[in-house]
């Protein structure tokens, strides 16, 4: 009998071919996919979680409050003794569900209340990438089982908002070094807190400063410009990429502005709505995390950050004596492992 | 510097009312347009006879013309032909391989005829194991290659499956998702085919043959999967070529008879396959290819290569560690099997020594003899010689005495003979 395997002249299996294209005669209906496919993702959810760094009194959980419309973090407004500033950096995470005209979220919003507040801040960030990496660690173990689960749960952070106090100069040596760890595994947005205590050309000269001061130290924040992946995309990004960092305000109080209820806060010489780009940048903020670019982040996390990981730890616990392996079938570049 | 992770005990997750329009309710068209600018990948292989209707049923179902040349009825035996396609409509590009199996059922002996069907779908889910377990790997581009239906073509014999079916379709069922269909349906009579369709399923029933279920758990899709589910084995044609009926142009077989029409449901279930093929389930498909039967694949590869899960608490990366256990068993196996080479080595020049020095001692005894004989013969060669001599040396004196006896006979006798010859010649005179 003769052997199975493919003649010389078509393709081997594992090689991606190079398709012809086709003309179709008339409608058969393939598009019908991207239906089936988003009634299959509305029905399985979706995941996302994200961190909000910065030190206290920045105004962290009232803008996730804000983003998400909801009580989602507890204020530590009026925090008893104990509350206060805690001695070391610790990670609280608290995870929600919200649905949206059928789209169900489930929302993991981790705090790090602590950093950046002692006297002496060397290696505040190191819980920070502990707790991270061991996300990335969860889900590999899921991932290498011989049974894996249908759906792996992903803890993973899709998305760390860094608050940079609004000081207008530039950026502090502990803002720098956090967010130069960082932005090598996981994608940080900075944005700048309370700037309703900037004024516009404040703000302008702050924003410039603080892009400088990243292109100096080679820090690549979200989006990052080497995972533009066309040339639209890289337009649209740019633009964002000149906000960055967005400079915000918090507020989850509504008030009355010309007959409208809108989100914002009161003070004596006026109402800065939040939601009104002329006052500050948060609707570019929530757009962006939310609105056009949250499946954005989860595949870079996915495809980029927890790949990279996945490498460094696969070959971290390789023994010298190991390479080259072999012994396993079709091992390709003798560089893979298990 | 300490850490402590504060988490809710128990994953107590609470359900917030939002207050106002957040907007991620725009997720699902976020992901469909990462979905739609990346491409989908849709693999379909065609089982079935030479000759049964594969390409064109496949023409007919994309509506376009794939190239290709039918095959002949002489292939020494079953091999698979993939070819892609780009094809795209509206805003979405879709990478179609459509697999076939040429030379199926038109062997002699058809023992064997399943088995490169079978090894080409363990070798997609292979490739895409092993891209997998790369290190560096890139999961997101990759061209899924892996089958994700299977159309299985029955022959219309209007009886019931063939033994070659059942044993194809048993084979292939824990390895993809099988949708038998009824090709040429055009060759049955609509009473006969209604007793085909039900002898079809209750004989793949009574097989234990799992061929794909459409799903019903979801309430948009559950009703037209329950519907459709009731007409299944499909009963198809195909058919590129266009008829004019009424006013209008549509695929169609013409008979002398009467004309078929591919789009008339009364005539065959063609558009019921295309809407569970295409419009409704393609996805599920991709899904169930990917979730079930790729995960089987993996995990029985990985259980022969002899990783097994260890407990959640103990060693992590516990293939890594089943790997090295492994490599020093089989190196130590290795080194097991070179001593004992070179122990039967060792042994067979012992071997091979101790016969050379057996022959070498015969050798040795031969020459010895030899040399014997030799000498012997030699003795007697010369004894003899010296007889010879002797007797050569007492002839000669033999010789020399009588032929002085001659000589002095002869002497004599002439004296006589003269004085004979005297006496005669006086006797004359």
């Amino acid at each position: 009998m003769e052997p199975s395997a493919m003649p010389e002249e078509e393709m081997p299996p594992s090689v991606a071919p190079s398709p012809a294209g086709c003309q179709l005669f008339g409608y058969v209906g393939i598009e019908a996919v991207l239906d089936q496919m988003k009634i299959k993702t509305m029905k399985t959810g979706f995941e996302f979680n994200i961190m909000v760094v910065g030190q206290s009194g920045l105004g962290k959980s009232t803008m996730v409050n804000t983003l998400f419309k909801s009580k989602v973090s507890r204020k530590a407004s009026q925090p008893s003794q104990e509350e206060r500033i805690p001695k070391t950096v610790q990670l609280q995470s608290v995870t929600h569900v919200i649905e949206e005209k059928g789209v169900k979220m489930k929302l993991t919003v981790t705090d790090t209340p602590g950093f950046g507040d002692q006297i002496n801040n060397e290696n505040c960030w190191d819980p920070i990438i502990k707790y991270i990496n061991e996300q990335y660690e969860r889900y590999l173990r899921e991932e290498i089982l011989i049974t894996r689960k249908r759906k792996i749960p992903d803890t993973r952070v899709h998305g760390c908002v860094y608050f940079i106090p609004p000081t207008g100069h530039w950026l502090r040596p502990l803002d720098l070094e956090f967010m130069r760890r960082l932005s090598k595994i996981v994608n940080v947005v900075p944005v700048i807190a309370k700037a309703d205590t900037l004024t516009l050309e404040e703000r302008a000269e702050f924003k410039q400063q603080i892009q400088a001061d990243l292109k100096t130290h080679a820090i690549s924040v979200y989006p990052q410009e080497d995972f533009d992946q066309d040339p639209d995309d890289r337009v649209l990004n740019d633009r964002i990429r000149e906000k960055i960092p967005f400079a915000v305000v918090g507020a989850d109080q509504e008030h009355q502005v010309n007959g409208k209820r809108v989100l914002g806060r009161k003070t004596k010489w006026g109402i800065i709505e939040v939601e009104n780009p002329a006052h500050c940048e948060f609707p570019l903020l929530r757009d962006l995390l939310i609105r056009s670019h949250l499946q954005d982040l989860k595949d870079i996390t996915h495809n980029v950050h927890y790949e990279s990981y996945r490498v460094r730890r696969l070959n971290e616990s390789n023994r010298p004596a190991l390479s080259p392996l072999n012994g396993l079938p079709g091992k390709a570049e003798g560089s893979s492992d298990l | 510097m300490a850490v402590a992770v504060g988490r809710p005990a128990s994953d107590d997750l609470r359900n917030l009312s939002l207050s106002g329009h957040v907007g991620f309710d725009s997720l699902p068209d976020q992901l469909v347009n990462k979905s739609t600018s990346q491409g989908f990948c849709f693999n379909i292989l065609c089982v079935g006879e030479t000759g049964i209707g594969k390409s064109t049923l496949m023409d007919t179902l994309f509506n376009t013309k794939f190239e290709s040349e039918p095959a002949t009825h002489n292939e020494p035996g079953v091999r698979l032909k993939a070819r892609s396609y780009e094809l795209q409509e509206s805003n979405v590009h879709l990478k179609l391989t459509i697999v076939d199996t040429v030379g199926f059922g038109d062997q002699i002996n058809k023992d064997d005829s399943y088995k490169p069907i079978v090894e080409y779908i363990d070798a997609q889910f292979e490739a895409y194991l092993q891209e997998e377990l790369k290190i560096k790997r890139s999961l997101f581009n990759y061209h899924d290659t892996r089958i994700h239906a299977c159309l299985y073509f029955i022959a219309p014999t209007g009886h019931s499956l063939k033994s070659l079916d059942l044993v194809t379709m048993k084979k292939l069922d824990s390895k993809v998702n099988i949708i038998p269909i009824i090709a040429k349906a055009d060759t049955i009579a609509k009473n006969e085919l209604h007793k085909f369709k039900s002898k079809i399923m209750s004989e793949l029933v009574s097989n234990g043959v799992q061929i794909y279920q459409f799903p019903t758990d979801e309430e948009t899709v559950a009703e037209i999967n329950a519907t459709m589910s009731v007409h299944l084995p499909f009963a198809v044609v195909g058919s590129t070529e266009e008829v004019k009926i009424g006013n209008k142009m549509a695929k169609a077989r013409q008979y002398p008879w009467g004309v078929v029409q591919v789009e008339n449901e009364n005539h065959c279930d063609f558009v019921k396959l295309r809407e569970m093929l295409i419009r409704v389930n393609m996805e599920d498909l991709r899904e169930q290819t990917h979730t079930r039967h790729y995960e089987l694949y993996r995990r029985c590869k990985l259980e022969e290569m002899g990783f097994k899960d260890t407990d959640p608490d103990s060693k992590p990366f516990s293939l890594q560690e089943t790997y090295e256990a492994k490599r020093n068993e089989f190196l130590g196996e290795l080194q097991k099997k070179e001593d004992e080479m070179r122990q039967m080595f060792v042994m067979r020049v012992k071997e091979k020594e101790a016969e050379l020095k057996e022959a070498e001692k015969d050798l040795h005894e031969k020459f010895d003899h030899l040399k014997r004989t030799h000498q012997e013969e030699k003795k007697k060669v010369e004894d003899k010689k010296k007889e010879l001599e002797e007797e050569l040396n007492s002839f000669q004196k033999k010789k020399a005495a009588a032929q002085l006896l001659q000589s002095q006979a002869q002497q004599a006798g002439s004296q006589q003979t003269k004085k004979d010859k005297d006496k005669k010649n006086f006797f004359f005179m």
